[in-house]
């Protein structure tokens, strides 16, 4: 097997136990990026070759020195295109970010660093992660390596591609109503997004605050946690990070039984039956290892997308006023005054997906819609996350699929923009009641392509949801 | 309700966006398909619930008035589109009609 398709423990073994060299290691995702990039277009930026190969030998240097690599052990990682790396090109796949280069990192990106990660490249995305397929990128769309006919998913298509078609062994995405968990499942593989508040925010390029989390592309769940006790914790840069201190990861499934709770609301009208008989076999295979099968209730589920829609889309107005052509950004060349230089450097520099999302954000905080619209969609974001809270009452864990069924196919939604929408309808719950949930792969589709299934746990209950997705990829593998 | 293509567009000045005809048309199609959608919302009996603005509760976070070291002006300049290195330069507010 390649050094370009093991996970980033077994890529820790053999480099610990000197039968490979972390030049081998990025040689051998640079030789893999080569092959495939011009059919995937997972990165809109991988650094320069010298750049890494001297990164990568510099810690081969230190180990034969045997002096102490932090827990990243020198491993090329990539990273969304929407989280800043100071000096490193970050467009949010936006012609309006096309030149931008921080000036600062990223809180994740300052502990990668600390924890000895070389920083592989930049991925695809939708642009301002507006998109739930990363068709929507100023730089090309990102192709599904599972089949390159179909979608990765999105918006962080490019780091759940990029792992997938070996190009990258982790990546970081940022998930706001299923854009890490979705792409995972749709590429077949391990999408993390934890409790809201984990992962500092500070240098995530905004899309809706009160919804965006950092989160992992892996190709197992110990790899997806091993990374998040790397960038988890609190952050004085961004005050909504959580103060309670980060818990200590299983790595390997244990016996303990866990209650599952499965949510009738989530097996109804429009899934997909390939998807829904993975996730019964799923669930079956965990009865018959003595876990408990719990039905439970989330009533308000079927709300929880047109909550989402106005709520994420009346913050991105917000968070994306900011974009106005003075402090940096794409500034027009045509001649007017200071409204009109704003006006025109917005318009010439989003795409369709995010004027419509601008608009339709204004539209529902502007005056006689506020209430009938953001409030009424804030009172019924309490309901959904009630629903929740009383649902892990009666369960450890919550199963249930992550989309009604596996990719599609390129261009087949990118016409109607509210039947896209639709494909993110078990996804965003997670994201407004703020709790953690990881896909991982539980079956194919007749025509090869992946499905994945969703573990949710209760609020910073990230212990949980590591010890439950171990014990179901244990048995998905032994299966 | 129904979105008007005079709604979009005061939206989209509003938002600072200039759109085409042919946009529109588009827009006001499919921004009143999405809201269509979202009166779904309107069945839900929300009367006496606390809106949720926030995931997780939010407490107002302190720190000491201590300065810290700041963006070097270089830095902060680098990624303007016009800048004279001590200003970012914009074209004039009040139009003069010259």
């Amino acid at each position: 097997m390649s050094l370009a398709e093991l996970t980033v423990t077994e890529l820790i073994d053999r480099l610990v136990n000197g039968t490979t060299t972390n030049v081998e290691i990025v040689k051998a995702v640079l030789e893999r990026i080569r092959e495939v990039e011009g059919a995937v277009n997972a990165f809109i930026t991988v650094r320069p070759e010298d750049e890494l190969l001297a990164e990568a030998k510099a810690y081969d240097d230190k180990r034969q020195a045997g002096e102490a690599i932090g827990p990243l052990q020198g491993l090329p990682i990539a990273i969304k295109d929407s989280i800043c790396t100071k000096g490193l090109l970050t467009t949010a796949a936006s012609k309006m970010l096309g030149e931008f280069v921080p000036p600062f990192d990223a809180t994740v990106i300052a502990r990668i660093r600390q924890a000895d990660g070389i920083l592989l490249g930049k991925t695809n995305t939708d642009e301002f992660s507006m998109g739930s397929t990363t068709e929507n990128s100023a730089f090309g769309v990102t192709r599904n390596p599972r089949n390159l006919d179909y979608v990765p998913g999105g918006s962080s298509g490019g780091s759940a591609a990029a792992v997938a078609a070996g190009e990258a062994p982790i990546a970081l995405g940022a998930d706001t109503g299923g854009s890490v968990r979705q792409p995972a499942a749709y590429c077949g593989i391990v999408g993390l997004k934890p409790t809201y508040g984990r992962i500092s925010r500070f240098g995530l390029i905004a899309y809706a605050s009160s919804l965006d989390q950092i989160g992992v592309c892996s190709r197992d769940v110990a790899d997806a946690f091993l990374m998040l006790s790397v960038i988890a914790g609190h952050d004085p840069h961004d005050s909504t990070s959580l103060g309670t201190p980060v818990p200590t990861f299983p790595k390997k499934a244990d016996s303990a039984s866990l209650r599952v709770g499965v949510p009738d609301e989530y097996f109804g009208a429009g899934l997909d039956d390939e998807v829904r008989a993975a996730i019964q076999r799923t669930l079956d295979l965990m009865k018959g290892q003595g876990h408990t099968v719990v039905p439970i209730s989330l009533p308000n589920s079927k709300y929880s997308l047109p909550t989402y829609y106005i709520i994420a889309t009346a913050e991105a107005s917000s968070n994306l006023a900011r974009y106005d052509g003075v402090q940096y950004g794409h500034r027009t060349s045509q001649p007017g005054g200071l409204i009109d230089m704003v006006t025109n450097s917005r318009t010439e520099a989003f795409g369709d997906e995010v004027k419509r999302r601008i608009m339709l954000g204004n539209y529902v905080l502007s005056g006689g819609y506020h209430d009938q619209y953001y409030l009424k969609a804030c009172k019924v974001r309490r309901l959904i996350a009630d629903d929740f809270s009383r649902a892990f009452e009666q369960c450890d864990v919550i199963v249930h699929p992550i989309a009604p069924s596996a990719a599609f196919r390129l261009g087949e939604k990118t016409g109607d923009p509210l039947t896209m929408y639709l494909t993110d309808i078990y996804s965003v719950t997670a994201n407004l009641a703020g709790l953690p949930a990881l896909t991982l792969p539980c079956g194919t589709t007749k025509d090869g392509l992946p499905i994945g299934v969703q573990v949710v746990a209760a609020t910073e209950q990230e212990e949980t949801l590591c010890r439950a997705s171990l014990a179901i990829e244990k048995l998905l593998r032994e299966e | 309700m129904e979105l008007t293509r005079e709604n979009v567009a005061k939206i989209a000045r509003l938002s600072r966006l200039s759109l085409s005809d042919e946009e529109l048309d588009r827009f006001t199609e499919q921004l009143g398909e999405i809201l269509d959608y979202v009166q779904l919302l309107n069945e839900v009996d929300t009367s006496g619930v606390e809106p949720m603005a926030h995931a997780g509760d939010l407490t107002n976070v302190f720190r000491e008035d201590e300065p810290h070291p700041s963006l070097p002006r270089d830095q902060a300049f680098a990624n303007a589109p016009k800048s004279d290195g001590k200003y970012f330069l914009v074209p004039p507010i009040l139009e003069t009609g010259e």
